[in-house]
């Protein structure tokens, strides 16, 4: 099986039916394949072995591959995070689940102090291969301290990576190239995205990190995102398209290293972009974006481009006040048509 | 120690001119007293102080320009020392109110971009309103997108000739693709007669040693003219003709004047046209509007500006609560407005304030025209000179005297209809001028 130049997106490969599964089983296919191929490769965190997982991501690989390889750590963060970064220094391949991106605060500087800096700081003398699983994001009235979506705190770190998939079959691919990288890779899942179904290629065919999916093409506005909320986007780019409207999706997979040649080349195409975002508007991913396209497609830009993120309030408890703070398809329909009209959009002009 | 400062005396002024001192270092002056005088973008303004106390130092030369808020001289109490209240204070408050306020930043709950016809957005959501270009009464400079420039510039077409129809006038890229699609089909200008060669072609001329072209400065009132008009360019106009049978309104006029010619009233064409216009105003405030990127402000006061042609330039004098005015008051007002248009004698008030504009050039015999719109204005009247022409009455040829009356519409205020309905009204005002009594 091939990739599609266009979308580094698998392609669909004729005769042979893609089996269609869940983000949670694209995970732990994945984790099982590298178990699997690489006898380096180990899982740590909470409750993961026995109990297989807050999110069940883990399930049946403590029976597999027995308690050496997939460990259950104490309530801990900055010590299991810790002692992945000692057995990576030493040739190890750990995967850390940190039960929630929230918790990775307990952790962070392991993270931003530790597991970024050792191969830059040493002269290079060993590199940190781990990966740090966590999931993230809100929607599920876990309340404030729960609900976060960080990923920008990790993106602006040169020395770890992140990434951020939207489907399945980039979870696997993601998952695969994560823990083959030999940098420390921040892989961040999200709770909504778990029961959430696609087709994933089998096979051992790892993502190249770092780059951007077309997800849909589209000739009059691109949508910028990623994770959930390119789950948003395209059902907003299938809804418009019944009006005629041609709304291409960039799914960034990767917010370091920022796939911005992907994202400019979608804009130069079609002059038009609306970041949609799960963090909070300022200093967010919308914001790295919107300077990227300011150097990368200015003179392409026919408005300004605009951000559609989420309230900046700590996310609610309460289910309406949890759905009012998130950003929805409304929303991006919304900003997607004020774009439109500020740049006098006409159907015509798709068929240029 | 009080400082005396430029002041800002009309809403386009940016800098003023001290032409002219009228009280000298060491005069006592008082609060109210008139100590100098300023020429502005529009008029000639007497420069007031707000103070008591002595004059002690003029810190500008007549003739100078000065920006808004500088100091210009200083009020004391003779001694020549400076009191409690130093000359930093006023520039600090100057600076101060002119610091542009700048909401780019989105809070939180930050509505976006407002458009009327869009429901209030959900006040949950964090939307970065960005597009929504922000008027600038100071820079006025022209708005277009990136993309708008680049398309602009391949084409070789000058942005300035381009009517933008995104937020705020800006050019976006199908403003472009219009002009160019309009240049397309506009006839293409005749190519310049390629010279002949040979023997039956003409010797070249020998070159003139006067230059082709004489550079005339700008005055002040050109450099107003052209800024407003240009920025009247980025309305989206329209404009409807109506022609009007004047035969009564010129019964109407002769019939006024002879039977008050010993009361001096002496009634114009153009009275007739702002009173008719003030009264039909009355019931279209929705033509007695302006725009105001935000929303549209609908005006309680009919203010009817009249064009007047200057010898250097063009200057817009407003009857102000026009409709208000009997005609005799609307005569003696034009009149002396026009006489101080050309002594240059205008106070800014009378310069001020207008909600429409009437532009007759009757007098010199053109049918009609259309008038370019004096922002923020949302209409502007072209009235043409009356003409004799035939018409059927009664299976019958007769001959009447009509004009052409243009009105020109700011699309984003006005819509065809509301301005076609109040240029309907108007007709019937003028050819049944009774109405205008009303």
């Amino acid at each position: 099986m091939t990739s599609d130049p266009m979308t580094n997106h698998p392609m669909h490969v004729e005769g042979a039916a893609t089996p269609v599964v869940t983000y949670r089983q694209a995970l732990n296919d994945a984790l099982r394949a590298e178990l699997t191929r690489d006898k380096n490769v180990i899982l740590l965190g909470e409750e993961i072995g026995i109990f297989e997982g807050s999110y069940k991501i883990t399930a049946g690989l403590l029976t597999e591959f027995g308690p050496e390889r997939v460990r259950d750590t104490p309530i801990a963060e900055e010590g299991f995070v810790g002692a992945a970064i000692g057995a990576a220094m030493l040739g190890m391949r750990p995967v850390v689940e940190i039960m929630t991106l929230n918790f990775s605060l307990i952790a962070i500087d392991q993270i931003v102090n530790h597991a970024a800096k050792i191969y830059g700081m040493f002269g290079g003398q060993t590199p940190v291969p781990m990966v740090i699983r966590m999931p993230g994001g809100g929607g599920q009235q876990l309340a404030a301290t729960h609900s976060q979506n960080l990923e920008v705190w990790f993106a602006h770190i040169p020395g770890l990576k992140v990434v951020a998939p939207a489907t399945p079959a980039d979870a696997k691919a993601l998952l695969l190239a994560a823990i083959r990288d030999n940098d420390p890779v921040i892989f961040l899942e999200n709770l909504s995205l778990y029961n959430t179904k696609g087709e994933v290629p089998e096979g051992d065919l790892p993502a190249e990190i770092g780059r951007a999916a077309v997800a849909r093409e589209g000739t009059d506005l691109t949508v910028i995102t990623y994770s959930r909320a390119t789950t948003v986007a395209l059902q907003v780019a299938r809804q418009l398209a019944e009006e005629g409207i041609s709304i291409e999706v960039v799914d960034l997979r990767s917010l370091r290293p920022l796939d911005r040649e992907t994202v400019c080349a979608s804009v130069r195409k079609t002059s038009r972009a609306v970041v949609l975002e799960d963090d909070w508007l300022s200093y967010g991913v919308g914001a790295e974006i919107s300077a990227t396209l300011m150097e990368g497609a200015f003179d392409y830009l026919d408005a300004p481009v605009r951000r559609v993120a989420a309230a900046e309030v700590p996310l609610p408890y309460a289910k309406p006040l949890e759905l009012a703070a998130l950003p929805d398809a409304n929303d991006l329909i919304k900003v997607i048509r004020e774009l439109l009209d500020a740049t006098r959009f006409t159907r015509q002009q798709q068929n240029r | 120690m009080p400082e005396v400062v430029m002041p800002r005396l009309s809403d386009t002024m940016e800098e003023g001119i001290l032409s002219r001192w009228l009280k000298k270092e060491g005069d006592a002056v008082r609060q109210g007293d008139v100590i100098g005088e300023i020429d502005t973008d529009k008029a000639t303004m007497e420069l007031e102080s707000f103070d008591d106390g002595i004059l002690e130092k003029l810190l500008v030369q007549e003739g100078t320009t000065v920006a808004i808020g500088q100091p210009l001289a200083v009020i004391g109490n003779g001694t020549g020392s400076p009191g409690p209240a130093s000359t930093g204070d006023g520039t600090a408050t100057a600076t101060a109110a002119a610091a542009a306020p700048d909401g780019t930043a989105p809070e939180m709950m930050t509505a976006p971009a407002p458009d009327p016809a869009v429901p209030a957005p959900l006040p949950s959501k964090t939307v970065a309103a960005s597009d929504h270009a922000q008027p600038d009464a100071g820079s006025q400079r022209l708005l277009s997108s990136p993309l708008a420039r680049r398309e602009a510039a391949r084409h070789g077409l000058n942005p300035a000739t381009i009517i933008g129809t995104g937020p705020g006038g800006r050019i976006v890229r199908a403003d472009v693709e219009a002009a160019i699609a309009a240049a397309e089909a506009a006839p293409s200008r005749p190519e310049r007669q390629a010279q002949q060669t040979g023997p039956g072609a003409q010797a070249e001329q020998p070159p003139s040693s006067a230059p082709e072209s004489v550079e005339v400065p700008l005055t002040r009132m050109r450099k107003v003219t052209a800024r407003r008009l240009t920025e009247s360019a980025a309305v989206p106009h329209f404009y409807l003709t109506v022609v009007v049978g004047v035969d009564a309104l010129f019964r109407f006029r002769r019939e006024v004047n002879e039977r008050f010619a010993d009361q001096g009233l002496k009634v114009s064409v153009t009275d007739l046209l702002v009173r008719a216009c003030a009264v039909t105003l009355r019931s279209y405030p929705q033509v007695n509007s302006s725009w105001g990127e935000d929303s549209i402000f609908a005006h309680r006061r009919i203010n009817i500006g009249v064009a007047v042609a200057l010898d250097d330039g063009l200057i817009v004098p407003v009857v102000t609560d026009a409709d208000a005015r009997s005609l005799d008051q609307t005569a003696a007002e034009t009149r002396s407005l026009a006489e101080k248009a050309r002594a240059g004698t205008l106070k800014l008030k009378e310069l001020s304030g207008g909600t429409f504009t009437i532009s007759n050039l009757g007098m010199f015999g053109i049918d009609n025209f259309t008038a370019v719109i004096n922002p923020p204005e949302a209409a502007i009247l072209a009235v043409g000179a009356a003409t004799k022409e035939p018409f059927l009455q009664d299976g019958e040829l007769r001959s009447r005297s009509i004009m052409k009356i243009t009105m020109t519409s700011d699309h984003r205020v006005l819509d065809g209809a509301t301005s076609a309905a109040f240029l309907r009204d108007l007709k019937r005002t003028l050819e049944e001028p009774l109405r205008m009594v009303l």
